[in-house]
């Protein structure tokens, strides 16, 4: 063989058999999402898991963040004397990029891992195949409430890492920088006004909480793909779990700054 | 009833069915014994359309099975039941509901039907009080009958049993099998097994194929079979009773 049909093999063919597949996961999910109602009990199980349980998680993170941005461009700015102008830019950092991006981060690290895993295991041990000889619909089971519940989850999340990481941004403001408060968020708000050509809403904030349900989707399409594709026990899970999370982040990356293009330049 | 002609499978290198023939008449209890990895599960899994061959012919009442997709494919599935080899049960679901997901999800049944099915054949394998269990709660022995309980819920023609002594001590194999006689017989429903081991094959079967190397090699009653004194059948149990 040479290494044409080697890297065609190797590579290219599992890269396009995944996306292909993880497609067709999407498009099937998208298509049963009339039958939510008939599966109100696990999304709702699933929405608990998403979002409650990770909370804690994405307030603690994104207060970090917000200080980490606050206190990078805060000192920047002080150089120029325009820390006043820290309002402005850790407000729309953190709802047009890092509130939206940290989130999905998290996201595909817990819930997304934990949706590979469990459907893997489920495939391993033959529930899947099981599913299938009995005629019941595997998508709809179990694919469209985790997909469902994270996309919903996420953008409450991100409002949440938004709201606590300007917050996080007016803690270094007042502490590091002497600025005030009241001032620090007046300035955070006003930048969040600028409505769009496309959109009447603010468009920084929608923006990102279109970003949010986006990421959402994604994940929990690549978590649920890379479960339902496992396969040789425990060891093939472990390998899936650790791709869905590779290939969520990577591509939560890609699709950030494609969408950031678009929506905001 | 199920009819496979010179069906071919092969994963890799690997060749598992080598123009296999095979017959079932329609209500018969049809055991297909052979070595451990020999591919006698392919043939199950062939029969249920979860796997399709490189050649050859698979028909279940007269339908080609690997030219089925979609609703005629789920149709012929719910006609079938089957049992895995480590039970498969849904992990998440406790024993009422691994039993009534089968009617749940593809039945257009009441709740009350659902409750009386489900009691009923939890009453056939003997699990009436076990019902609010969950399967990580259970004997391995349990799980292989919560497992044929789901197959049988959905009153299918006809029922595949994959190793149903597998992972099971020697005194719940033969309770086991004879549970698989005895519902067989009473609900004359057509039986296909696979199993390596002899006594599951003389206590559930009325007919005995030995499957080696890819193909039927020998065929007919339990007795007949086991019994004939032929060299493969001798050199199948020399090595069944080292394993």
């Amino acid at each position: 063989m040479n290494f044409f049909t080697r890297f065609g093999n190797r590579i290219l063919a599992p890269l396009v058999s995944t996306a292909g597949f993880g497609m067709r996961i999407a498009g099937e999910t998208i298509y049963r999402i009339p039958q939510l109602p008939k599966r109100w009990v696990t999304f709702r199980e699933q929405f608990y898991l998403s979002c409650v349980r990770t909370l804690h998680v994405v307030v603690f993170v994104a207060f970090f963040i917000g200080m980490i941005v606050a206190l990078q461009v805060g000192l920047e700015l002080a150089r120029y004397g325009q820390q006043e102008a820290i309002g402005y830019g850790v407000s729309l950092m953190m709802v047009r990029e890092m509130g939206p991006f940290v989130t999905a981060i998290l996201m595909a690290a817990s819930v997304g891992s934990a949706m590979a895993a469990e459907l893997g295991t489920m495939k391993v041990q033959e529930e899947i195949t099981a599913l299938e000889v009995m005629s019941v619909d595997v998508i709809s089971l179990l694919v469209l409430p985790r997909v469902l519940a994270l996309t919903l989850a996420m953008p409450i999340l991100t409002i949440l890492a938004n709201y606590v990481g300007t917050i996080g941004g007016g803690v270094i403001a007042v502490t590091q920088l002497n600025l005030d408060f009241g001032a620090y968020t007046t300035n955070a708000l006003t930048s969040l006004r600028d409505i769009g050509d496309w959109i009447p809403l603010p468009i920084s904030l929608f923006g990102g909480l279109l970003k949010s349900l986006i990421f959402g989707f994604v994940i929990g399409v690549i978590g649920c793909a890379s479960g339902l594709s496992a396969s040789r026990g425990a060891a093939g899970v472990g390998r899936t779990t650790r791709a869905a999370v590779r290939d969520s982040i990577i591509l939560v990356i890609v699709l950030n700054f494609f969408l950031g293009k678009f929506l905001f330049q | 009833m199920i009819h496979l002609e010179k069906v071919c499978k092969t994963f890799g290198d690997l060749k598992v069915l080598d123009e296999l023939d095979l017959h079932v008449p329609r209500g018969s209890a049809f055991v297909i014994m052979g070595p451990s990895g020999a591919g006698k599960s392919v043939i199950l899994k062939h029969i249920i359309g979860l796997l399709r061959p490189d050649s050859g012919v698979i028909r279940v009442d007269n339908m080609s099975v690997p030219d089925l997709k979609g609703e005629p494919l789920r149709d012929l599935r719910r006609d079938m039941g089957y049992l895995f080899q480590h039970s498969a049960l849904i992990n998440w679901l406790n024993v009422f509901d691994n039993i009534a997901l089968p009617l749940r999800e593809t039945m257009d049944l009441p709740e009350d039907e659902i409750l009386d099915r489900v009691h009923h054949v939890l009453g056939l394998v003997s699990l009436s009080q076990a019902d609010h269990k969950f399967p990580s709660e259970i004997s391995g022995g349990m799980q292989k009958r919560v497992g044929l309980a789901r197959a049988l819920v959905t009153r299918p023609r006809i029922i595949l049993y994959d190793e149903p002594e597998a992972g099971l001590d020697p005194g719940m194999s033969v309770d086991i099998a004879r549970m698989i006689r005895e519902i067989g017989q009473e609900l004359g429903m057509t039986s296909v097994t696979v199993t390596h081991s002899v006594d599951c094959a003389r206590t559930v079967g009325d007919h005995l194929a030995l499957f080696i190397g890819g193909r039927i090699a020998l065929q007919g009653t339990p007795t007949e079979v086991l019994d004939s004194g032929h060299a493969l059948v001798h050199d199948f149990l020399q090595g069944s009773s080292k394993s």
